[in-house]
């Protein structure tokens, strides 16, 4: 063990009882992946910033603390507590998942178009085999990348959504991944698989929230496979608390014509990792990345985006927007690999980052690899202050300086969350954005 | 109602205004006129209350008030207003939300109920009308985008709105052409009033031929140098600067 004390082996431990706990399960086809996953674990270790991909983001509160699986059957919170994380005016079908374990209870899936498949992935293991070893782990990195290992190896439960050839899910789907907190470190390795299929259509929320105090760690993977001219929108709301350590991966698998949109919005937790991974795999695909990272105090959240070009005649369009307040630290590292046949690809990528602390920090980097001639790929990145000169502009008509401020900020946010375009749900992280603002109160009435 | 004060100004090490003296009385229209440099803007600027201008001695007494000692959206809110020589671009925040946030903060001010969106509305449909501003730049984010000539009208169109008490413009006719100088001086008139004071910084008389001022000042490298009535305008876009320049320098020795 070296000078992190990893808890490596904790895992390794809890993985021979979890191991057991699932044998009699129908998920048991996947259980030489889960150990080969386990295996390439114990041989990779949690990353250190010697490790390129993790220079800016040391993972040692991760990996020094012992964490416990979180197991089945813990206390369940009562429905009420969830009304805050609703998006109002909007009926959205619903899955909720307590430290990592669906509860139907809590969820509603609604009514939804015939053929189409919104529920946990602990089920469909046991009962779709034939829908599920397609795509399950197919997609997402184990071999190099150990948080995706240890995710793959406690593979057992998260969302699993299907949507066939032609069909339009019009409602959100709402994947709302409650941790309640308990008084040990909690660690849940929630799993998604999203299907959509020839020509369909869905948006898909993932929600991170806290009840309670508590360390907790959430390990997501999410694989998100569109078909040709599918269209899917994704969102990812990290807004657990300040004790929270999240590392998340988007994956998604592009074919031809389709479009996705990744929309990401960072706000809580005290180290977040946020990776997305989408592969144009097919002809003319073209995929949105839009994120917007709020941190403050001490709170650590990192951008990792890999934005793949395989296929020729792609786009991808990469913005992220940061604001750093306290002695919190940004990172954006945005690549791009441009694969040989990726002709007339064409990406670009923008990183803006307010710094309103001297203390707080930003590292981001681009990183574009291209192995293809006839491609256009732009990259820039900015850090600065708000400006003086457009506060002043507001005060002389009257307005108070911090509503001022309040309002330069809210319109460097509100870049990102323009591009959000299901209403209900940007009116909601509207509201969350301008609580989180210094004085974000007094643009209560905007727009 | 403004009362400057052997007003010096420095930024960084460099002075800019070097003891200006200058008295506006309510009701009256001042202007004025000076070289490129000479330290216009800066006044402006600082009587607006920019805060990257120091202040290194004098007084400015705005309605019996030391206004150098107020924050620049308390001056908004007892009446000043400047029209920015450079208005600054604001993407996204939409002119609309701005400019009604501008007014309801002047308004509660005054101990007046604040406007809704409703109520705003028609309040500036008309002022929009006399500007001849299209009312479409209203739900543009703030001079994002906006010609020069837009810019400089919807400075204008803002004063209208706020109906200041004070109102400052640099430099709003350069760069307009005739019909749109002839806009905005008659949106400037109707402003126009015995309890109101206008300070029009220009450098050309030509807004003056319909604006008409009831004194011209002279700025020469931070001091002004002479004063006078309406022709003086005429006789500096006649002969430039450079007579002025000379009587004061010829001035000066005989001074100390
Ligand atoms: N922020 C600043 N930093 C440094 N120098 C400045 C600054 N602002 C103004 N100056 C200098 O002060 C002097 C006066 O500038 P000011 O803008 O007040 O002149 P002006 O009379 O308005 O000129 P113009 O007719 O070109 O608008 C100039 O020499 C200018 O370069
Ligand atoms: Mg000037």
């Amino acid at each position: 063990m070296n000078a992190v004390a990893q808890q490596t082996n904790l895992y390794l431990e809890a993985f021979a009882q979890f191991e057991k706990a699932t044998a009699g399960d129908g998920g048991a086809w996947l259980h030489p992946i889960r150990r080969a996953a386990i295996a390439r674990f114990a041989d990779l270790g949690f990353p250190t910033p010697r490790d390129e991909d993790w220079r800016f983001t040391n993972v040692a509160p991760i990996a020094g603390t012992a964490f416990r699986l979180a197991g089945e059957g813990g206390a369940v919170p009562g429905p009420e507590a969830l009304t805050p994380f609703a998006f109002a005016g909007i009926a959205c079908h619903r899955l909720v998942f307590v430290n990592g374990r669906y509860v139907p209870g809590l969820s509603a899936p609604g009514s939804l178009p015939a053929g189409v498949r919104v529920g946990s992935l602990a089920e469909a293991l046991r009962a779709d085999r034939g829908l599920l070893e397609p795509h399950l782990t197919r997609y997402a990195d184990y071999h190099h990348d150990a948080f995706s290992a240890l995710n793959t190896a406690f593979l057992a439960d998260g969302a699993f959504v299907r949507i066939p050839r032609g069909q339009v899910v019009e409602a959100p789907i709402h994947l709302l991944y409650v941790s309640t907190g308990a008084k040990v470190p909690l660690v849940t390795h929630p799993r998604n698989l999203l299907v959509a299929d020839e020509d369909s259509q869905a948006t898909i929320v993932e929600d991170y929230v806290s009840l309670g105090e508590g360390v907790a760690f959430s390990n997501v993977v999410t694989e998100l496979v569109v078909g040709e001219s599918a269209v899917v929108s994704h969102y990812l709301i990290e807004r657990e608390g300040r004790q929270a350590f999240n590392v998340s991966t988007l994956r998604s698998q592009q074919g031809r014509s389709s479009s996705v949109a990744s929309h990401t919005v960072l706000l809580g937790g005290a180290l977040v990792r946020n990776n997305v991974h989408p592969v144009l795999a097919g002809e003319g695909g073209d995929c949105l990345v839009n994120g917007l990272y709020l941190a403050t105090g001490r709170q650590h959240m990192d951008n990792y985006m890999k934005v793949e070009h395989m296929g020729p005649h792609c786009g991808s369009r990469q913005f992220y927007h940061g604001i750093l307040d306290g002695q919190s630290r940004g990172v954006f590292h945005g690549r791009i690999i441009v694969h040989k046949g990726a002709q007339k690809t064409d990406a670009k990528q923008t990183n803006r980052n307010l710094l309103l602390s001297e203390q707080a920090q930003i590292d981001t980097k681009p990183q574009l690899e291209i192995y293809a001639d006839d491609v256009k790929c732009t990259h820039g990145a900015t850090i600065g202050q708000i400006n003086p000169e457009a506060i002043f502009y507001l005060r002389s008509r009257g307005i108070a300086e911090a509503a001022a401020r309040a309002l330069l900020l809210f319109a460097f946010a509100g870049e990102s969350l323009q591009r959000m375009k299901v209403e209900p749900i940007r009116e909601h992280l509207e509201r969350l954005v301008r609580r989180w603002l210094p004085h974000g109160d007094v643009l209560e009435d905007a727009r | 109602m403004l009362e400057i004060k052997n007003l010096h100004v420095k930024v960084g090490n460099h002075e800019i205004l070097k003891g200006v003296d200058l008295t506006v009385r309510t009701g009256e229209v001042h202007s004025i006129m000076g070289p490129n440099g000479s330290g216009k803007s800066t006044l402006a600027q600082v009587l607006a209350g920019r805060e990257t201008y120091e202040v290194t001695a004098g007084k400015v007494t705005y309605d019996g008030k030391n206004l150098l000692e107020m924050a620049p959206e308390d001056r908004a809110r007892e009446g000043v207003f400047m029209a920015f020589q450079y208005p600054v671009e604001i993407p996204g925040v939409s002119s609309a939300y701005f400019l009604k946030a501008g007014l309801n903060a002047i308004r509660k001010h005054r101990g007046l109920e604040e406007l809704d969106a409703v109520d705003f509305l028609e309040l500036v449909k008309e002022k929009i009308k006399l500007l001849e501003v299209d009312e479409r730049l209203l739900h543009r984010s703030v001079n994002e985008g906006f010609s020069g000539g837009e810019k400089k009208r919807n400075e204008i169109f803002q004063m209208l709105v706020l109906e200041p008490r004070l109102a400052i413009m640099d430099e709003t006719d350069s760069g307009l052409d005739i019909d749109a100088l002839k806009t905005v001086a008659r949106g400037v008139n109707a402003l126009r009033s015995p309890d109101r004071a206008i300070l029009v910084i220009t450098h050309y008389q030509r807004m003056l031929n319909y604006i008409v001022p009831d004194a011209v000042h002279v700025l020469v490298d931070g001091r002004i140098v002479k004063s006078g009535g309406k022709e003086l305008a005429h006789e500096l876009e006649a002969k430039g600067y450079g007579w002025v320049e000379a009587q004061a320098r010829a001035a000066a020795p005989a001074k100390a």
